[in-house]
C-alpha cells in the first residue's frame, strides 16, 4: 500500500508534491476572460459565460466544433479544448454566481 | 470566487504533510510560514494581471506592483486614437482596482535587482525583497540602432509604440498636417510588440486622411519582406477603402533617418515625410537585462512555460512582451501568461506542482476602418516544452465586419476589467 503511494507520487512528478489539477480549470476558465469579462462576466457585447446553464454550454462548445453554430472567433477556440475540458468548464461557469 | 478557495483548501490539506519538502523559498511549516512575498515589476496586461489573480487565488500572498506611471494607458485601441477615432481618455485607466484587490502599488522606478538575494532597488532608494519576483516592463525601443535617431531627433520624430504622451504628441502631428501630406511609417523586423500593429496605424491614418485630408497619402516603409499578420485582410481592406492612398514598401530597412528634413534613407533612395513615425527595433526591457534573464542573444528572455519562471535565474519570472517564445508579442498573450504565472507562482509557494501542460488563448482584433475590424485567434497546448495549436484552433477572420468592430470594443471592456479590476 505504501509503496503504491510512493509510486504515485513519483509518476506524478516530484515527491512531495502534489500535481495542480484542480488549478487547471482555474486558469483555462480564466483564458476566457480577456473576451468574455473576469469570472466570465462581460461588460461589452460579448456575451457573458458567468451562471450558463451546464448543458447548454457543452451543446454551443460542441456546435462551435462542427460549425453547426456558425461563429466569428469561437470555433477556434472550441477546437483547442478537448471534450472533457469543455465539461469542466461548463461546470466552471455553471458555478459562477 | 468562494468555489476555487474551497478547492484549493483542500488540495492544501491533503498536501499538508508533504509540503516542507518541496524546498521552495517563502515555503516552510504550513500554518507557521511567514507571508510569502511577490514583486510584480510593471502595471501592464502582463504585470497587473498576475499581481491581481495571485491575490484571488491566495489572498495570503502579500504582492507588491512597482510602476513608474500614475496611469495605465493602453496600446491596443491607442491606433484609434491616431486616426481620431478615441482620444487618449477612452484608453487611459487607473490603478485603484489593483488596490481593491489588495495589491500594494508603488510608483517608482526599478534601478537594479540582486537575485542572488533576492532584493528590488529602486530609483527613490527604497528596496523591495522577494520570494518570487515578475519581470513584467514589456520592451526597450532601440533608436540608437537607427543612425540618425538620436535624443534630437526623438523630440519631433514620434515612435508611439508604447501608448502614452507619444500617442498624442502624433495625433497632434496628423492633425496639423496640410491636405496633401505625406506619412511616412517605418516598421521594425520580427519579433516585435503587436505583429498586426503597424498594419492597423496605416489602416486608421487612412481612414482619418479618407475622411479629412483626401489628397493625402501613406508610405509604409517596411523592414520585413512582407506584411506579417493578417495579410488578406489588410490588403482586401486597404484596396477597398483606401486604393490608391497607401503605398506599401516590403523589405525596406531603414539605413538611417534625417530628423530635420524628416527623411528616411533607404538602400536605393530616400522618402521623405511630411509626418513621420518610426517604429525601432526593440527587445525586452532593460531591467530584465539587470537581472540576468535577457538570455536569448540579449535580446529576450526564456522561461520555463509552466511557470514562466527564467531559465537562467531562479525565482525570477518574466512574462509578456519579454519573454522569446512563438506565441505572438499581444495584450491577451500577456494577460494569460499572466495567469499562467500566478497560478504556478501559488502553486510553488504552498509547495504544490504547477500544471504541467496549460493552454494558453490569443485573440487579437485590429480595425480596418472607423467601423469594421479583423481578428486572429488561437489555442496553444503546453506538449514537453513546445507549445502546439490543435487542428482547427488557429485562424483569421473570412473578411471584415462591423460586428468584429463591435466584438474588438467588447474585447476591450473586457481585458481592461480583467486586467486593472475596472
Amino acid at each position: 500500500m505504501k509503496q503504491t503511494i510512493v509510486l504515485a507520487l513519483l509518476a506524478a512528478g516530484t515527491l512531495g508534491m502534489v500535481s495542480a489539477q484542480a488549478a487547471d480549470v482555474r486558469v483555462m476558465a480564466a483564458n476566457c476572460a480577456y473576451c468574455h469579462g473576469p469570472d466570465g462576466k462581460s461588460q461589452g457585447p460579448i456575451p457573458s459565460l458567468a451562471g450558463l446553464d451546464k448543458g447548454y454550454f457543452i451543446q454551443q462548445m460542441k456546435d462551435f466544433k462542427s460549425g453547426e453554430r456558425p461563429s466569428v472567433v469561437m470555433q477556434k477556440h472550441a477546437l483547442g479544448y478537448t471534450e472533457e475540458e469543455c465539461r469542466k468548464l461548463a461546470e466552471w461557469f455553471a458555478a459562477v454566481k | 470566487m468562494a468555489f476555487n478557495r474551497r478547492d484549493f483548501l483542500k488540495i492544501s490539506a491533503g498536501a499538508a504533510g508533504a509540503a516542507t519538502l518541496g524546498g521552495l523559498s517563502g515555503c516552510a511549516t504550513p500554518g507557521a510560514r511567514a507571508k510569502a512575498k511577490v514583486v510584480v515589476v510593471g502595471g501592464g496586461f502582463g504585470g497587473a494581471t498576475c499581481a491581481r489573480y495571485i491575490k484571488i487565488w491566495d489572498p495570503g500572498i502579500d504582492v507588491t506592483v512597482i510602476e513608474m506611471n500614475d496611469k495605465f494607458v493602453s496600446c491596443p485601441f491607442s491606433n484609434t486614437v491616431l486616426g481620431g477615432i478615441s482620444d487618449m481618455e477612452d484608453i487611459t485607466h487607473g490603478y485603484d482596482g489593483l488596490k481593491k484587490d489588495g495589491v500594494r502599488l508603488v510608483k517608482d522606478e526599478v534601478v537594479g535587482i540582486d537575485a542572488a538575494k533576492r532584493v528590488v532597488k529602486c530609483k527613490s532608494g527604497a528596496t523591495f525583497n522577494y520570494d518570487r519576483l515578475v519581470l513584467s516592463g514589456g520592451i526597450e525601443l532601440r533608436p540608437e540602432l537607427i543612425p540618425g535617431f538620436d535624443a534630437a531627433a526623438q523630440q519631433t520624430v514620434m515612435h508611439a509604440w508604447k501608448a502614452g504622451p507619444q500617442t498624442a504628441t502624433l495625433r497632434k502631428q496628423l492633425e496639423a498636417m496640410p491636405n496633401g501630406g505625406v506619412f511616412v511609417i517605418s516598421i521594425p523586423g520580427m519579433p516585435y510588440r503587436c505583429p498586426p500593429g503597424p498594419y492597423e496605424r496605416i489602416s486608421m491614418v487612412a481612414n482619418y486622411f479618407k475622411q479629412k485630408k483626401p489628397k493625402s497619402k501613406v508610405i509604409a516603409l517596411d523592414t520585413n519582406s512582407d506584411i506579417v499578420s493578417k495579410k488578406g485582410l489588410f490588403m482586401a481592406a486597404w484596396d477597398k477603402h483606401y486604393k490608391g492612398m497607401i503605398e506599401y514598401r516590403p523589405s525596406s530597412k531603414p539605413v538611417r533617418i534625417d530628423a530635420k528634413t524628416r527623411t528616411v534613407v533607404l538602400d536605393v533612395e530616400d522618402v521623405k515625410a511630411d509626418v513621420l513615425n518610426v517604429i525601432p527595433p526593440m527587445r525586452a526591457h532593460a531591467m530584465t537585462a539587470a537581472a540576468g534573464v535577457r538570455n536569448d542573444n540579449d535580446n529576450w528572455c526564456k522561461v520555463n512555460f509552466t511557470t514562466l519562471e527564467s531559465t537562467a535565474v531562479p525565482y525570477v519570472h518574466v512574462i509578456g512582451d519579454s519573454i522569446s517564445a512563438p506565441t505572438p508579442k499581444s495584450g491577451s498573450m500577456a494577460n494569460n501568461y499572466g495567469k499562467i504565472c500566478a497560478a504556478a507562482i501559488v502553486e510553488l509557494i504552498n509547495g504544490r506542482q504547477p500544471d504541467a501542460s496549460p493552454v494558453i488563448t490569443n485573440t487579437c482584433f485590429s480595425a480596418t476602418t472607423g467601423h469594421t475590424a479583423i481578428h486572429v485567434a488561437a489555442v496553444w497546448r503546453l506538449e514537453g516544452d513546445k507549445w502546439v495549436t490543435p487542428k482547427g484552433a488557429s485562424g483569421v477572420s473570412k473578411e471584415e465586419s462591423e460586428m468584429e468592430w463591435a466584438y474588438m470594443t467588447g474585447w476591450a471592456k473586457n481585458i481592461w476589467a480583467d486586467t486593472l479590476n475596472l
